[in-house]
């Protein structure tokens, strides 16, 4: 399955997540979804939004000033 | 899981009471990210937070009154004496500069973020009796906020996980 990539950088909070949860809502269950961001408060924010929403934060990463996350949509 | 798909989802109220352009911030960030972390929220405007649901916004901030309103300039934060705060068109000016710094850093409008609650099933509740008040009509609304009162705000918050004014 290919991957999906959300580009959200230059968003600042909350539009990161909303638009993560926004392109989860359309992936099969164990698809995963790609997000870059530049907003260094998302790095706290996607492993709460994953802890709580029960979806799995399979890799947080940073390359230069973009944050990298991999989500698994598990829930 | 969005909000409602579950009937165990946490719940949330948040009873948002003012309307400027910085205040109206808080209750629809927190509205927009608790819906999509799977909670049920139930938003109340009242008092001046009630004109946030008019189809067409127009908010403003004032620096007058408010000490800790710095606006980042040069690399300094200037704050705006209240003598100059009070003079005609510096409302105006301090809501032009705070719009421009929302789009400059990427942060959403609040026309967005009331889409976003809309769109993420966000129930939104008018105050009646501030309708009656201040004379809105309900056809100067976007459309699904329902009318209700305080009882209907309590029977809401009294079944939920939390609750907030702001």
């Amino acid at each position: 399955m290919a991957e999906h990539v959300l580009d959200a950088k230059g968003l600042n909070c909350p539009l990161p997540i909303l638009k993560a949860k926004k392109a989860l809502k359309d992936l099969p269950a164990g698809a995963t979804l790609r997000v870059l961001a530049t907003d260094p408060g998302s790095v706290a924010d996607f492993q709460a939004f994953c802890r709580t929403t029960g979806n799995d934060l399979l890799e947080s990463k940073q390359d230069g000033e973009t944050y990298n996350f991999l989500i698994k949509r598990s829930a | 899981m969005a909000a409602g798909e579950s009937a165990n989802a946490k719940t949330m109220t948040i009873i948002v009471t003012k309307g400027t352009l910085d205040w109206a911030y808080p209750p629809f960030i927190l509205a927009t990210t608790a819906a999509a972390m799977g909670v049920d929220v139930t938003m109340f405007f009242t008092f001046y937070g009630l004109p946030l649901l008019l189809k067409k916004l127009d908010l403003q901030v004032t620096p007058l009154g408010n000490p800790a309103m710095k606006m980042p300039m040069m690399g300094m934060h200037m704050a705006m004496p209240n003598l100059v705060g009070v003079l005609p068109g510096v409302t105006g000016a301090a809501t032009t500069m705070m719009k421009n710094l929302i789009a400059k850093k990427g942060v959403a409008s609040i026309e967005d973020l009331r889409e976003a609650a809309i769109e993420s099933e966000v129930k939104m509740i008018a105050c009646q009796m501030t309708m009656d008040l201040f004379e809105y009509k309900l056809e100067d609304m976007i459309e699904g906020p329902t009318l209700g009162g305080a009882a209907t705000y309590m029977e809401n918050a009294l079944k939920s996980d939390i609750n907030l004014y702001i």
